[in-house]
């Protein structure tokens, strides 16, 4: 197991941030924490990462406990944080260096992996010049670079693309999903990006006020908490009445309208349509809406992740 | 897994890279003691060529203070920009965190006394080498432990930077005046004279001008490095204490 937490818990002063999170993470896994702004995904991150004590519980992290054993802990894993992980008075390249050295690379060798890395997220021209002259989408590279000097099997990154313009966000996920291809890396990120956690993790642990409220893949917590939306339009009231008597789904009807919720919506539709046609009821129009997470912490809430964010 | 060495040098030379980088950046907090020393220094009734002989090593205390005292300012940045918080997360001992950064601000204060020295010469100034060296030493141990504190400062001021430059400006000029370093405390009155006695820095300052002066075995000498040892033991311990509580 690369990460076992038990009742893991953080409050600060009259802030319960984490409450009792238990938390299971297999070697390669890519897994996102999602909720809201203050729902405990950075405080759960800081405390696996050994930035902070848990108030209670207890977690292991690559195998060894986040609080007896750090510098354990802190020699596997590799951490990206919210702000810059390279000093703005410094050279990229000299940050990389003194990255290695701080974990037990010899000089020689940390001045090839800085070269690699430079090499691989595309810094050549910047790495020579100090953090503050670069563009914030050229450290945030420089800052994944820091994360994976050392190859760490378990890599933490919170709120990766937070400030992050369109184009590098997705530069930035392609990298993360390339490391990952490239050495079965486990990856913990937070985010509060819908479309980021649906796109890159093949699980999603929704988070809020400090407890864990769903743990599945994107797609499983769709169908299970939301299911797709067919909206099916007819000529008439009646033809509409007829054609909710041969769905055997979830049917709301109102007027001319159907809106039937369903798993797997575009193996379904064709099958109906063709059963609604020969029963003298065709649909004269069609939309087929799918869920995103969104609706799902709506589901799962109240309240929707977009008014939080 | 590394060394307490081994870490203490990493955080070392990260610390001195952006000033062997760009040398010149020394020169920054070092405006003001020249400003004395050019404006100051000419000021002070010469009796016998002596005036430049008491005023030079109090100019050279002084950059050392103005340096070390700043020097949080860089972990201040670092704590808000974030990379402070990624080497909490690297195997870096906490205590090497703070003693490699305390142990690198010898370097650019050696430095500009080196040059307040050079700039002295010309216009008269005579120095003892031994105890120049000696007194390099007193200071460089002073500046350590003076560091140390600045950048517990620095860390108590995180999430409120005023802090830092509050307290540093509040303290740093009382210090500077207890210390008879502009003027001698020798003429100024009983309650005066009684706090200087409490401010460790008027002991280095004391034994810098000996020292310069070649009076190497000297009780000023025992004094003031008892003084700069007694500083940076603080400065550490208060330091390392405040580093591994940080988060």
């Amino acid at each position: 197991m690369m990460i076992e937490t038990r009742g893991l818990t953080k409050h600060f002063k009259d802030v319960r941030a984490v409450q009792g999170i238990d938390l299971a993470v297999e070697p390669g896994e890519l897994v996102a924490l999602l909720g809201p702004n203050g729902a405990g995904k950075s405080t759960t991150l800081r405390m696996l990462t050994t930035l902070i004590e848990p108030t209670s519980g207890s977690a292991a992290v690559a195998g060894f406990d986040v609080v007896r054993q750090q510098r354990e802990v802190r020699q596997r894993i590799g951490y990206i944080g919210q702000g810059n992980g390279a000093g703005h008075n410094q050279r990229g390249r000299d940050e990389l260096v003194s990255q290695g050295r701080a974990y037990g690379m010899r000089t020689r060798d940390a001045r090839v992996r800085a070269a690699e890395l430079i090499d691989s997220l595309g810094l050549a021209e910047v790495a020579d010049r100090t953090g503050s002259t670069l563009s914030g989408g050229q450290r945030r590279r420089l800052d994944i670079a820091m994360g994976l000097v050392h190859e760490p099997p378990l890599l933490f990154l919170d709120e990766p693309s937070t400030g992050l313009d369109p184009q590098n966000r997705t530069n930035l996920q392609e990298h993360i999903l390339r490391l990952r291809a490239a050495r079965d890396t486990t990856v913990v990120l937070t985010t509060h990006y819908l479309d980021e956690a649906d796109s890159m993790a093949e699980r999603v642990i929704v988070v809020d006020h400090g407890q864990v409220i769903a743990d599945d893949s994107p797609a499983r917590l769709k169908a299970k908490h939301v299911g797709d939306r067919i909206t099916l339009g007819f000529a008439s009231e009646a033809d509409a009445r007829t054609a909710a008597g041969r769905v055997p789904h979830r049917v709301e009807h109102t007027a001319t309208t159907l809106l039937i919720t369903v798993d797997g919506a575009p193996e379904l539709l064709p099958g109906l349509l063709d059963d609604l046609r020969l029963h003298g009821v065709p649909p004269t129009s069609i939309e087929v809406t799918r869920p995103t997470l969104d609706d799902v912490f709506l589901e799962l809430t109240g309240r929707s992740l977009r008014e939080g964010a | 897994m590394t060394s307490a060495v081994t870490d203490i040098r990493t955080v070392f030379s990260r610390e001195l890279r952006p000033t062997l980088r760009q040398p010149f950046t020394i020169i920054i907090s070092m405006v003001q003691p020249l400003v004395f020393l050019g404006l100051f220094a000419p000021l002070l009734p010469d009796t016998g060529g002596s005036a430049l002989q008491w005023f030079v090593p109090g100019i050279v205390v002084m950059s050392a203070l103005f340096a070390a005292s700043m020097t949080g300012s860089n972990l201040l940045m670092e704590a808000q920009t974030g990379s402070h918080e990624r080497s909490l997360v690297t195997p870096l001992r906490r205590s090497a965190l703070l003693i490699g950064r305390a142990l690198k601000e010898v370097v650019p204060i050696f430095a500009q006394a080196t040059l307040i020295i050079a700039v002295s010469v010309p216009f008269g100034f005579r120095f003892d080498p031994s105890g120049a060296v000696l007194g390099m030493l007193i200071l460089g141990t002073f500046s350590v432990g003076l560091g140390a504190l600045s950048y517990s400062l620095a860390l108590a001021s995180k999430n409120q930077d005023w802090l830092f430059w509050t307290v540093q400006q509040t303290v740093l000029f009382p210090l500077l005046l207890l210390a008879g370093m502009l003027l001698p405390i020798d003429g100024g009155p009983g309650w005066l004279r009684a706090a200087a006695r409490f401010n460790p820095l008027t002991y280095v300052v004391d034994a810098e001008r000996a020292l310069f002066d070649g009076e190497v075995w000297a009780a000023t000498t025992v004094t003031g490095a008892l003084a700069a040892v007694a500083v940076c033991a603080l400065g550490l311990t208060v330091g390392v204490r405040a580093m591994r509580r940080d988060a």
